[in-house]
């Protein structure tokens, strides 16, 4: 663990990106070791796309440098983070609903035979290896001819999980794989994430909700308005620290004052009143 | 009471409903394949003209109608299964049409402006139809405009200077040819792209070898299209290309690749007809776009993009073909074959939205 620390995995230094005049990200350094996940936290807006998109090769950075075991790499593209081990599993899945579900998992990175002319996907064994691949995250595929657009949500979070980890020899990104899951389905991803973490890999989970930051995590990294705010091991924090700094603990109290004021105005009342009446008149 | 009873049964039912649909499920999608539905079309429009057919022996079932509506059917095959493709990737291509006039021309040009081999002549024509397909691609690609905008210029373009390229190389006339037997390479070529084969008492004129090259450009698209890794891309492209560029699809080395292709089949096109005929004529094939479409069209592929088979391109194609003739053999004013398309394009379209909808059924 101790050698594993002198030099991560993956690391940022001082990285910054630009659209335009918005500063989406400012200085930005967080380091990523192998069988430790490690959580993004932020709320809508803070940059936790971004950062991710830099991670998998989507956006290059305007500023500061990407490291892979100390060396600084360029990712130029998708398939350059792919071919460094690096492999994300993007909010909206990146998965295409009218191809079939083993068409979806070798997407860019399709199995071939023959040579030439012949060279072709091989169909069998991209089957089978997507079958015993969902297989180990406890999904049957009865039929992997059927369309990912037939797929549950928490099946289709799944096919590009099992799809990432395949491929992700190394680090693991997932950008919002909870969030629009139920209590159970999370439970389940949160599960693969444990997963992988024990296979060795190194997992970076960008998430919103600090309790299910807190059920995994090793590293907390926090971001707001694009800005670091700060990077907590797991013992120098809690759900209620990440929670009250992520929300901002002043404004959220600001917040709530205005909500009281606003209850107290006259006004709502009145509206209130007239709601009521409404209502009883619509029944009647 | 009996409200509440109906209420509690009905769960029940409906599971078993859903338990068998998951094995009828199959069977229909069997049914559902883009090929099938289009396979199935095309057996109902061939049935339909044997039924009307008004020949003196019946002819539309024998080899001189089969000729007849395969000789028609080729030159649009070749056309629709690269088109479907590239519908398939989201994009659409009108310029199609017209750059089978234009290259014809071309090798006109090649051949009896600049004194060239009539081989020498297929490489330049193919090299120009390459240019062409990459600049509708090149700009569909950087600028993010619809195609169907990008290519209606180009068509316009072309047209125009067919019309005018034509008029100012010929002296004033609107067709061009090639006159005199003195034309090195033009006999080879002729028997490779533009001559029959299978000539017999009941068929004095054979068939088309432009049949065999539109089987030989069907299989290669659907080869491309459904077993090779470039066909994953085209599927995805057309499906989301977004999604599809996140996991590393080169989608527009992919969509630039087939507008080339489909440049280059029209220009196929245009080496088959230029050597049929030795001669083309300005705006010639000017309109046909539109059947490539249906033909892709009729043959299951989206006009969304993302789904699509370049078999069933290609028996649209034979249903178009059949419905030109078709008519004629019927002895039916050849003015209501527009109609016949539209009705069919009509009925393909809403079998499509069935098999949309089919396949993005979440089953929960």
């Amino acid at each position: 663990m101790a050698q594993v620390k002198e030099t991560p995995l993956l690391e940022m230094r001082g990285v910054s990106k630009y659209f335009g005049s918005v500063n989406a990200l400012q200085d930005i350094s967080l380091q990523v070791n192998a069988g430790e996940v490690t959580c993004v936290l932020g709320d809508n807006g803070a940059g936790k796309s971004t950062l991710i998109k830099m991670l998998s090769g989507v956006h290059s950075p305007d500023a500061g440098e990407l490291l892979i075991e100390g060396r600084p790499v360029h990712l130029p593209n998708p398939r350059a983070a792919q071919a460094q081990g690096i492999a994300t599993v993007f909010q909206d899945l990146a998965t295409v609903p009218l191809m079939s579900i083993w068409r979806n998992f070798f997407l860019g990175n399709e199995p071939t035979k023959g040579w030439g002319p012949l060279r072709r996907m091989d169909v069998g064994k991209a089957k089978t290896i997507m079958h015993s691949e969902l297989a180990k995250i406890g999904i049957d595929v009865r039929d992997p001819n059927q369309t990912v657009g037939t797929l549950s949500g928490g099946e289709r979070q799944a096919v590009a999980i099992a799809r990432a980890v395949y491929f992700g020899a190394r680090v693991l990104i997932l950008d919002e794989p909870t969030s629009a899951l139920g209590v159970r389905q999370s439970g389940v991803v949160l599960k693969y994430i444990v997963q992988a973490r024990d296979m060795g890999k190194a997992v970076i989970f960008i998430t919103h909700n600090p309790n299910h930051a807190f059920l995994v995590g090793d590293r907390f990294v926090l971001l707001k308005r694009g800005r670091m705010m700060g990077s907590y091991l797991r013992s120098e924090t809690s759900v209620e620290a990440l929670t009250e700094m992520m929300a901002g603990g002043a404004e959220l109290q600001q917040l709530s004052d205005e909500l009281a004021k606003l209850a107290d105005a006259p006004d709502i009342e009145e509206i209130a009143k007239e709601a009521r009446e409404l209502a009883q008149g619509a029944e009647g | 009471m009996t409200v509440t009873a109906a209420d509690f049964q009905t769960p029940g039912p409906a599971k078993a409903g859903d338990e068998r649909l998951a094995h009828v499920g199959r069977a229909t999608r069997l049914l559902m394949r883009p090929e099938l539905g289009a396979l199935l079309g095309a057996i109902a429009v061939f049935v339909l003209f044997m039924a009307t057919d008004a020949t003196a022996n019946h002819l539309w079932i024998h080899q001189t109608g089969f000729a007849a509506w395969t000789q028609q059917a080729s030159v649009f095959g070749i056309m629709a299964v690269p088109v479907g493709m590239l519908m398939v990737a989201g994009e659409f291509d009108l310029s199609t049409g017209v750059l089978t006039g234009v290259t014809a021309i071309v090798m006109w040009f090649f051949m009896d402006k600049l004194h060239w081999n009539a081989w020498l002549a297929i490489v330049g024509t193919f090299a120009f139809a390459a240019v062409v397909g990459l600049v509708n691609g090149y700009v569909v690609v950087k600028t993010k405009l619809p195609s169907f905008i990008v290519t209606l210029a180009t068509f316009f373009v072309l047209r125009g200077a067919s019309v005018g390229g034509v008029l100012k190389l010929n002296a004033g006339s609107t067709q061009v040819s090639l006159t005199g037997s003195h034309y090195s390479g033009m006999a080879s070529a002729k028997t490779i792209f533009g001559s029959s084969f299978f000539a017999s008492k009941a068929l004095p004129n054979g068939y088309q070898t432009a049949d065999i090259w539109f089987v030989i450009v069907t299989i290669i698209g659907a080869w491309v299209l459904n077993r090779t890794t470039f066909g994953n891309w085209i599927f995805a492209s057309g499906g989301d290309a977004n999604s599809a560029r996140n996991v590393g699809v080169p989608v527009a080395r992919t969509k630039m690749m087939l507008f080339v292709a489909t440049a280059m089949s029209a220009a196929l096109v245009g080496i088959i007809s230029f050597t049929q005929a030795s001669s083309a004529v300005s705006e010639q094939g000017v309109g046909y776009e539109f059947f490539y479409i249906i033909a892709a069209v009729v043959g299951g592929c989206f006009l969304t993009g993302g789904y699509g088979s370049a078999i069933g391109a290609a028996i649209g194609a034979c249903v178009i073909g059949m419905a030109f003739e078709g008519v004629i053999y019927a002895g039916w004013a050849s003015a209501w074959d527009f109609t016949f398309l539209g009705v069919i394009l009509f009925l393909a379209v809403g079998v499509n939205t069935l098999v949309y909808q089919r396949a993005m059924k979440a089953r929960r």
